[in-house]
């Protein structure tokens, strides 16, 4: 298709606006974080790096980030865990069913959170409550993995559709047993979709609001939980500004990541 | 070598494997096991307790569950001008959201499909990426920044005599279609890179103009990746109820009127929670016909 002059330069304008939509919110934060007034007005009156050290000495977003850290890590090692389980069930395995598992599977994150979010909490009131067990950071972490399965299997069944079976076989046929030619070939050849599915799960528990709110126990905050209690607070602003600040640059690891492990796996299994 | 994996040949570990290998359905039921309690049982079995309990009722004075069966709360849901009003609101949000995304989109996935440099798409693929790693909530934040009184907003359109719109409505149209928006670039963007250009030299031999290319070839071609992407802008925004308490001021959506009635009135949270989900397999299945989910 040949473009005219004119559209070749309007569709370079609009898509200049565009990226201009997606990175100036983001600026803004980053900019509003050296902001030394409490309020948002723009431009700001001067340039600070006070409150950086005043969010630094901050117990509450310390402990917050802490506990996001804790629930991140415990909800990726079980996403790992089941999300590689059932990747191999789907994947090397024929059975009646298989169908209906790929959806469930996708269930928690495609229902909207707050449905997932009651449910589970009723269910968690229901049956721990008379058990002793009230809400805390376990169910957190359980509230979590739930919905961060589905990118660990997401990753690894798409891994071993693409490695056929025969590189096992021909371990086996030189003598390995089945567990050896996993050690040896299977893992291996999952190792960085393993990388890049827990790498995607923790990231979603990090970022996770909704869920979050109706599993954790009273005392327990994440570091979005946090940001969302203090947000409307004039004396906490600018320490949320710099919080919210240095997420942004965080968001910046995970993309090198994987971008390092392989392109597509990670820039995929996003959506 | 030979005598190692003969004396391995008889060691249990070796025994096991040789029985897992001979018994799929043994190694099936190991590896199924735990995944299925955890995902059927617990999720599956709460949603199921949930969809059960929307057809119980409260005591209106003690706020206790009254696990009778009734339909009342989902009577009260199609007769409740609130309910009502408020259903059509966020459905109403949602596909506004869904058609800004696509309107926006569409420049931004055909540069950087088509007219970019090759050598930069890559990159232009990561800046679309990037801001889905950045958090939801500082997103969100960030327009909270941006419109409020004094703000970026009001700052770029005081030369014009304007103010920006305020938290409100409009304000949370706006935030949802930023937090989407890269999941409607990204589906646009590879369906473009992937359109063979033959088929548009073929289209100007044809004598089709730009224009007539465009919608003849590209669009019908396209239109199934805008259908995958407005899947997630539709159903994010639909399910969504922090974005709009954080930039919405007084607006309410579904999502709000869930999480305002669950203190008090559990079942009747349950049946409006019913509604974003009825509404968004619907959505799938109006959106299957167009082949947009083998797509996804």
């Amino acid at each position: 298709m040949q473009l005219s002059r004119t559209a070749r330069i309007a569709l370079r304008v609009a898509a200049g606006l565009g990226f201009a939509i997606i990175y100036v919110p983001l600026a803004l934060v980053l900019v509003n974080s050296f902001n030394p007034d409490r309020s948002a007005s723009w431009p700001p009156p001067g340039l600070t790096f006070h409150w950086w050290s005043v969010a630094w000495e901050n117990e509450g977003a310390r402990a917050a980030l802490w506990v996001s850290v804790k629930a991140g890590l415990g909800a990726t090692a079980i996403a790992l865990v089941l999300g590689t389980l059932i990747a191999f069930a789907v994947a090397r395995h024929r059975f009646f069913g298989r169908d209906a598992i790929s959806f469930v599977v996708v269930l928690p994150i495609a229902l909207p959170g707050i449905v997932t979010g009651i449910a589970l909490n009723s269910a968690f009131g229901t049956v721990l409550e008379p058990l002793g067990v009230g809400l805390g950071l376990f169910t957190v972490i359980v509230g979590h993995a739930t919905f961060c399965i589905v990118v660990v299997f997401n990753n690894v069944v798409a891994r071993l559709r693409r490695t056929s079976g025969s590189y096992e076989e021909a371990a086996m046929d030189l003598g390995a047993d089945t567990f050896r030619a996993f050690v040896d070939i299977t893992f291996p050849l999952v190792r960085s979709a393993l990388l890049a599915g827990g790498l995607l799960a923790f990231a979603l528990s990090f970022d996770e609001i909704v869920v979050t709110t109706f599993t954790a126990g009273p005392g327990i905050e994440t570091l979005p939980i946090w940001i969302f209690n203090n947000m409307t607070r004039p004396q906490q602003a600018p320490v949320v500004n710099v919080v919210a600040a240095v997420l942004v640059l965080l968001s910046v690891i995970p993309i090198y990541v994987a971008q390092r492990l392989s392109a597509d796996t990670a820039a995929e299994s996003r959506i | 070598m030979t005598t190692t994996a003969q004396a391995a040949g008889r060691s249990p570990v070796r025994r096991l494997a040789g029985t897992l290998h001979r018994h799929p359905r043994l190694r099936l039921s190991l590896l199924l096991t735990a995944p299925l309690l955890w995902l059927a049982v617990l999720y599956l079995g709460s949603l199921a307790v949930l969809f059960v309990s929307a057809f119980w009722t409260t005591n209106s004075f003690t706020s206790e569950v009254v696990k009778v069966w009734s339909t009342d709360n989902f009577h009260a849901l199609f007769t409740t001008p609130v309910f009502r009003q408020v259903i059509l609101r966020s459905i109403g949000v949602a596909l506004a959201v869904t058609v800004l995304c696509a309107v926006i989109a569409f420049p931004v996935a055909f540069y950087t499909a088509r007219i970019a440099k090759p050598k930069w798409r890559p990159l232009l693929v990561v800046a679309i990426l990037t801001p889905l790693w950045a958090s939801y909530l500082v997103k969100v934040y960030a327009w909270r920044l941006i419109l409020s009184q004094g703000g970026l907003a009001d700052w770029m359109l005081k030369p014009f005599g304007m103010s920006g719109p305020g938290f409100g409505l409009l304000a949370a149209v706006i935030a949802l279609t930023y937090l989407w928006l890269p999941y409607m670039i990204l589906p646009i963007h590879t369906a473009l890179e992937q359109l063979p250009a033959s088929l548009l030299d073929a289209s100007a031999d044809l004598g089709g103009r730009p224009a007539r290319t465009f919608r003849s070839v590209v669009l019908p071609m396209v239109l199934p990746s805008v259908a995958a992407g407005s899947v997630f802008t539709f159903s994010l925004s639909l399910g969504d109820y922090i974005t709009v308490q954080i930039v919405g001021g007084k607006t309410q959506l579904i999502g709000n009127l869930v999480y305002s009635n669950i203190e008090l009135n559990l079942p009747m949270a349950a049946a409006l929670g019913t509604v974003p989900v009825v509404v968004i397999v619907l959505y799938l299945l109006a959106m299957r016909r167009t082949g947009a989910l083998s797509s996804l």
